[in-house]
């Protein structure tokens, strides 16, 4: 069985042609990056608002909660029939997976903007104000770069579901990588199915590299600690210094256990 | 104290989902699928096809031999051909409406009779020794090629052969499972030696594949003979000269071993009442008028006398 | 929504089914994440390779994994336990990380406390860890609940009846009524396993409450 898929991506007339593997890595990765940016231009500056004003907040998050559960499937369907007629050729089939990806993407990131800038030290925010910012330049200057890690966690997070997700397109005739596991379920073609899934989890794997990479640079030193070449030893209880907590799942933020 | 509230909480979840369980075992067929054992004898499970006339004639079989005493269990809209017959194969379901012509090239890949009786004959040598059919239907929905009225007055198409010089610069669509099926892609370029310049796989003859000939997004699909969007958008069914979607007509297909007396008589009068047209109508009512596949067939059942 | 009313014993079915489908792989996921997580605590190095190994197996789509088990577990086709046991999987890679997370939440100071006054590893783990850790347990439950509860309803492309059926249903025949209702359906279904989990959260840590109404 390992032989038969490892047979099939092997195969010189699989990476070539309009139905060929390079061709739907790169369909794939259209989809999910168009639906990333569009859902990033509007969860990071609604988060930041809502982090930073705390207006909103309640229903924002119950929102995003609700919004979690909307199954893709059925949303696709939903989407294909009311925006299908009202647009044009591939167009029509393009927005319902857009629609779909964005609603997707949207609930990690903007937890991650809020909760980011929620957590910025009080302390951090008290010395902006005493170095005289006002409201909007703590924000540039202060909450966002401290919020950063966990923005981009939720990026991180937010992509991975898309790329996971992208493969819906296929449902609607369209590209991407779904398209071998929609086509290898048809013909029950079971390599093809299998080098699509192992297709989509290396193609998820590197753009999470890719991203992990991006907050490497993106994120100040200041708040990694990557500085610090002294390791603080405990000698007592053997403790080591924590390390920042970065919630990759996009989940909320994990109450602090005592009140 | 706090143990018991935890074993007391988790206690009333698993609660909760074990009615769920036990509240799907009794009524859903698929519960009682899952455990490793078959259904008892005489229970019957009925198949279906991912589309909705094929639903529809599940319904219509399930619904009959209900009303003569047979234990039905429903698992409709599994999937293409492909992933069905070896369900069947496996003993996850017994009974599943087919089609001759398509069944026939299926299992037997030099299929060569086109008219209806010749077909039968042929699918009947060719069926696996596990399976049978019984009596064909003069109902019949076949594949077709499809196009829109403005397509076939540009390029002057009235069978599929027209499409010959034509095909390099058309696309083609239909099901997936087309790409390599024989009566699909291959069958096309076998009969007709049609290569078309691409291949978008849609759906199995639904509204995917309606709204892409309609917006253009493909030259030709492929839809079935029944299917009431045909003649509301003015498509025009392309002819079939060499015959390479042959005759289609309805027929049952069944596990050898399931097969008696009652089974076979039901739905050897249901074939037996059922034509083109009428299918035809039954579809509409599905698909157009939107009613529930399973009142269609209880209707249609009620009026013919076989339930 | 005259379609509902005619068809609300078919949705209830299949909402039954939905939730044993979403509900069952959620505690037995999070019955295998406890102890793997406890693991990837407890032995440092394995922390890195459950945490990647475990986050490999949620990139695989949920279609492709549904598809495969039979092959991969010798399942027949149509059976509903590859969709509980993908469930399961996909339960299980997300859970762990966040049981990890928590255990290691609580405080080292009450860990050692709780060492010096006598107990052992395994009591002092299911007494003391584990009950602080349930905040952190609990929200990555949430998630994975609302996660199961979206989809399982793919697994209507493979034939498995539950509320994704009402999808393909509706898509076959261009007919929205069963589809909106399937997709409320499903939102309200994921709503109400987070309040179940809120709830025994509430119940399981009286701790949190009592600092509340002391303060």
């Amino acid at each position: 069985m390992i032989g038969n898929i490892f047979a099939w991506l092997t195969d010189g007339t699989h990476w070539q042609g309009y139905d060929g593997i390079p061709r739907r890595l790169l369909e794939h990765l259209a989809y999910s990056v168009t639906a990333l940016l569009i859902a990033a231009l509007i969860a990071i500056p609604l988060g930041l608002y809502i982090g930073h004003t705390g207006r909103g907040r309640f229903l924002v998050v119950n929102a995003v909660g609700a919004a979690r559960a909307i199954p893709s499937l059925g949303l696709l369907f939903l989407a294909f029939f009311w925006l299908g007629p009202r647009l044009s050729g591939d167009l029509a089939l393009l927005a319902p997976v857009g629609l779909v990806l964005v609603v997707l993407a949207i609930p990690p990131i903007l937890s991650g903007a809020y909760a980011g800038v929620e957590g910025v030290d009080p302390d951090a925010r008290d010395a902006a104000r005493g170095m005289g910012m006002r409201g909007p330049q703590v924000l540039r200057h202060v909450e966002l770069p401290c919020a950063l890690p966990l923005i981009m966690s939720g990026i991180r997070s937010g992509m991975l579901q898309v790329i996971a997700t992208a493969t819906i397109a296929a449902v609607l005739g369209l590209g991407g990588l779904g398209r071998f596991l929609i086509d290898g379920l048809a013909a029950q073609d079971f390599p093809q199915t299998a080098s699509g899934a192992i297709l989509v989890a290396v193609l998820a794997l590197s753009v999470d590299l890719a991203l992990a990479l991006v907050q490497r640079s993106v994120v100040s030193r200041g708040l990694t600690g990557r500085f610090s070449t002294v390791a603080t030893f405990d000698a007592v209880t053997g403790a080591e210094p924590p390390a920042p907590a970065l919630q990759p799942s996009g989940s909320e933020r994990p109450p602090h256990g005592t009140g | 104290m706090k143990r018991t509230k935890i074993a007391f909480a988790v206690t009333a979840v698993a609660a909760l989902i074990g009615v769920a369980a036990c509240g799907s075992g009794s009524s859903d067929p698929l519960a009682t699928g899952g455990s490793a054992s078959k259904a008892s004898t005489g229970t019957i499970v009925v198949g279906s096809a991912n589309f909705p006339e094929s639903a529809l004639l599940a319904e219509i079989y399930a619904g009959a031999l209900s009303a003569n005493g047979v234990t039905v269990q429903k698992k409709l809209n599994i999937g293409s051909r492909e992933t069905y017959i070896p369900a069947l194969k496996d003993g996850s379901i017994d009974l599943i409406p087919e089609y001759t012509g398509v069944l026939d090239q299926y299992f037997n890949k030099n299929a060569k009779a086109t008219a209806a009786d010749e077909v039968y004959a042929e699918l009947k040598a060719a069926v696996p020794a596990t399976m049978t059919v019984l009596d064909k239907s003069a109902a019949e929905d076949k594949d077709a090629v499809v196009v829109t009225k403005e397509t076939a007055a540009k390029y002057k198409l009235k069978s599929i052969a027209d499409l010959g010089p034509q095909a390099k610069n058309l696309t083609l669509g239909g099901p997936p499972e087309w790409k390599t099926s024989p009566t699909g892609v291959p069958g096309l370029k076998r009969v007709y030696n049609l290569d078309f310049k691409t291949f978008r796989p849609l759906d199995v003859g639904g509204p995917l594949s309606v709204q892409a000939l309609k917006n253009g997004q493909v030259d030709a699909v492929n839809l079935f003979t029944t299917d009431p969007s045909i003649a509301d958008n003015g498509f025009v069914i392309l002819d079939d000269p060499k015959s390479l979607f042959a005759a289609q007509n309805v027929v049952p297909l069944i596990t050898r071993s399931k097969v008696n007396p009652t089974i076979s008589a039901t739905l050897n009068a249901i074939s037996a009442k059922l034509d083109t047209a009428t299918l035809g109508q039954l579809v509409k009512e599905v698909v157009v008028d939107k009613k529930d596949a399973a009142a269609v067939a209880k209707e249609f059942l009620a009026k013919n006398g076989l339930a | 929504m005259t379609w509902l009313r005619d068809h609300f014993g078919e949705v209830l079915s299949l909402t039954v089914q939905h939730i044993y489908l979403a509900g069952v792989p959620l505690i037995l996921g999070l019955l295998i994440a406890l102890p793997l997580g406890w693991l990837a605590r407890r032995y440092r190095g394995l922390y890195p390779v459950l945490i990647i190994g475990t986050g490999l197996l949620y990139t695989i789509p949920s279609l492709a994994l549904f598809i495969m088990l039979p092959v991969l577990i010798g399942t027949r086709v149509l059976n509903p336990v590859n969709v509980l046991v993908a469930m399961t999987i996909y339960t299980v890679a997300l859970l762990v990380r966040t049981v990890a997370d928590g255990l290691g939440a609580v405080p080292d100071a009450v860990n050692q406390s709780a060492s010096a006054m006598g107990y052992k590893r395994g009591r002092r783990f299911v007494s003391v860890e584990l009950p602080l850790a349930v905040p952190v347990i609990s929200a990555g439950l949430r998630v994975a609940a609302v996660s199961n509860v979206s989809i399982v309803s793919v697994a209507a492309l493979i034939g498995v009846q539950q509320l994704g059926s009402l999808f393909t249903d509706g898509f076959s025949r261009a007919f929205v009524e069963p589809i909106i209702v399937g997709v409320v359906a499903c939102v309200l279904l994921a709503l109400i396993f987070d309040g179940v989990i809120l709830g025994a959260t509430y119940l399981a840590t009286p701790w949190l409450r009592a600092g509340k109404a002391s303060g």
